[in-house]
């Protein structure tokens, strides 16, 4: 009597938790039917039709799939401004990553001011934004004749001149020197967006357990090993996870946002559009599945 | 001739040149990465400071460098006239910080019941929050702005008001609404922090708080909460700059009503300046003029929000 009344009260409790659950992810379940669901089916269908405003709201006309066809045979800006994003974020996230993990290391080292280039470090994450970056000011005044802007560029351009004229001279392949030399031109980009992947390695690298440290020193490991061995293999997950958001990241700042946007609210054509933003979606998430199936191999998890 | 050998071996052993001088070296080539990171990270923002209070009559001037020869606020007037400052100010620190509030509550409650209150098909709506995080937010941009358009929830506007429908456009309404039912800037991203921080938090605590008689409310305020402090000050401060920053959700549903970032791109059309250097140097400023208040907030919650970033966990 006492064990099955007990079974019973267990149960109850599970049960109630599930339904306080319920109860606090009920406003997240609203707004995910609401505001995510409902407007993805709606925006399958709008990209299949074309869209109409009349009086009082706004018809919609299945058409098939001529929205789709018409943006890759006679639409001018959308197939080259898709190439130009998925061109721009293959080059970046590498070395946003690399870069990233880099300043984490760095970061979580122990030296004199560490908290000041603490916090200069993460300054990008409150500046980066997409009406910032728009603006980009320091190009447009360098160009007049104003000192700073200008100079500045200039002696960025002959330092990696001679960079290359070095690397090319020792052998290595032009293709190779060209991303290189390109991401010393572009090391501003890169460090402004890269703020939140070196918070999210700093975050990893203190998870680390000291003990491995020390088992790899005594065992001989150099500082240099005992990156490659102990660092490296435990940082992978949050590789997999910095990839993710790269990727996502170079992505919502890239052109052809601005295309999608101004094709629904400038030009008013609703259907096109969406048939943008499926073809937009489509292309992140193969990129996405594609680059998180080849780390995720990699990646060595401690427990 | 052996004990000059000695002597070597005495002086190796005991000061160790090779260590020291690899550590020293490495001392040095990480003092200067450090330093020159930070002189690229804080260049630009000089370099925007110092243009902001130049005269006219010093763009031209090569000898100017850093310090304004002919000293002027001349700038900083014009912008804050174009651009509606205060009024775009207001509007966006309103925005701002009363989205970063509802969402925080609404991230919370539903990150918790992620980690601790399982129900069926919880796995599966976590599911939908990570796949929001992929999805641009481009692909329901239409339909999301219809919805606010003709604003009928099942028809029940309808029922109560008499009309068709409601236009949500240029009210403040949208942000609400999406934010309450966390499904704001970037909101699966906060629910994934919360969710991997309560995750972390000992089961025990709540079961003792459970069996010194505390309810599910109660337990998640008193013993949950207070315990999430990094996750809590992680997520505010990410969703209060995100919201300020935003261009996209403000230019999508607010065409009248100006906040700061789309006034400044409405800066450049607005100022009717023949000079494009000129009017370059006067976009800077309201650039400034729109980042000063988050640079002042920054210098002051800068070192909690590091450690709390440590500690949050984001890691899992």
């Amino acid at each position: 009597m006492k064990i099955t009344f007990k079974r019973k009260k267990k149960l109850t409790l599970k049960q109630k938790n599930a339904w306080f659950g319920v109860l606090f992810a009920s406003p997240l379940i609203f707004g995910m039917i609401m505001l995510f669901i409902l407007p993805l089916i709606q925006s399958l269908r709008y990209s299949l039709s074309s869209i109409q405003l009349v009086e009082g709201g706004f018809s919609v006309d299945y058409e098939g799939f001529s929205n789709y066809t018409s943006l890759f045979t006679s639409n001018p800006d959308y197939p080259r401004s898709l190439a130009e994003s998925i061109a721009a974020m293959a080059v970046n996230v590498p070395l946003i990553l690399v870069f990233g993990l880099f300043a984490a290391v760095l970061l979580n080292q122990k030296f004199r001011g560490r908290p000041f280039a603490r916090a200069v470090f993460f300054l990008p994450v409150i500046l980066a934004s997409s009406v910032i970056a728009n603006l980009d000011i320091g190009s447009f005044v360098g160009s007049g004749t104003l000192s700073s802007g200008g100079g500045e560029a200039e002696s960025n351009l002959l330092q990696s001149f001679e960079l290359k004229r070095m690397m090319l001279e020792s052998g290595i392949s032009p293709i190779f020197v060209d991303y290189l030399t390109g991401a010393v031109d572009r090391i501003y980009e890169i460090i402004s967006s890269s703020g939140v992947q070196i918070l999210i390695f700093l975050a990893g690298l203190q998870s680390i357990p000291p003990s491995l440290y020390e088992a790899a020193k005594i065992e001989g490991a150099t500082g240099y090993e005992s990156f490659w061995k102990v660092t490296f293999p435990m940082m992978s997950p949050l590789i997999l996870t910095n990839t993710v958001y790269s990727i996502i990241d170079s992505f919502s700042n890239s052109p052809i946002n601005k295309l999608v946007s101004e094709t629904a609210f400038k030009v008013f054509d609703f259907g096109l559009s969406a048939a943008m933003s499926w073809v937009y979606f489509l292309s992140v998430a193969l990129i996405l599945a594609v680059s998180v199936g080849l780390i995720s191999r990699k990646v060595f998890y401690y427990d | 001739m052996s004990s000059k050998t000695a002597y070597t071996d005495l002086f190796v052993s005991r000061y160790q040149p090779l260590e020291k001088g690899k550590r020293w070296a490495w001392v040095l080539i990480r003092t200067v990465l450090v330093v020159g990171f930070c002189f690229i990270i804080l260049f630009p923002l000089f370099q925007r400071l110092s243009i902001a209070f130049r005269s006219k009559a010093d763009i031209y001037d090569p000898t100017v460098l850093w310090i304004p020869r002919n000293f002027t606020l001349d700038n900083l007037r014009i912008a804050i006239e174009t651009t509606n400052y205060f009024e775009a100010l207001s509007n966006t620190a309103l925005i701002s910080a009363s989205t970063t509030l509802i969402q925080l509550v609404s991230c919370a409650l539903a990150a918790y019941a992620f980690a601790r209150l399982q129900f069926r098909g919880s796995g599966l709506l976590f599911g939908l929050v990570i796949f929001t995080i992929i999805v641009p937010p481009q692909t329901i941009m239409i339909p999301l702005y219809l919805t606010y358009r003709y604003f009928d929830l099942f028809g029940l506007v309808g029922l109560f008001t008499g009309k068709d429908s409601l236009n949500l456009i240029d009210t403040f309404w949208p942000f609400i609404l999406s934010s309450s039912t966390a499904m704001g800037l970037k909101n699966g991203l906060y629910i994934y922090i919360f969710r991997q921080f309560f995750r972390g938090i000992p089961k025990e605590i709540g079961e003792a708080a459970l069996v010194d008689g505390a309810g599910v409310f109660r337990t998640f305020l008193r013993i949950v909460v207070p315990n999430a402090v990094p996750a809590i000050v992680t997520v505010l401060l990410f969703s209060f700059v995100w919201q300020w920053n935003d261009s996209y959700y403000v230019s999508l549903f607010l065409k009248q009503v100006k906040v700061l970032s789309t006034s400044l791109m409405d800066m450049g059309m607005g100022l009717r300046e023949p000079d494009p250097v000129y009017t370059s140097m006067l976009l800077n400023t309201g650039v400034l003029l729109a980042i000063a208040p988050l640079i002042l907030m920054y210098l002051f919650v800068q070192r909690y929000f590091v450690e709390s970033v440590e500690r949050t966990g984001i890691v899992g």
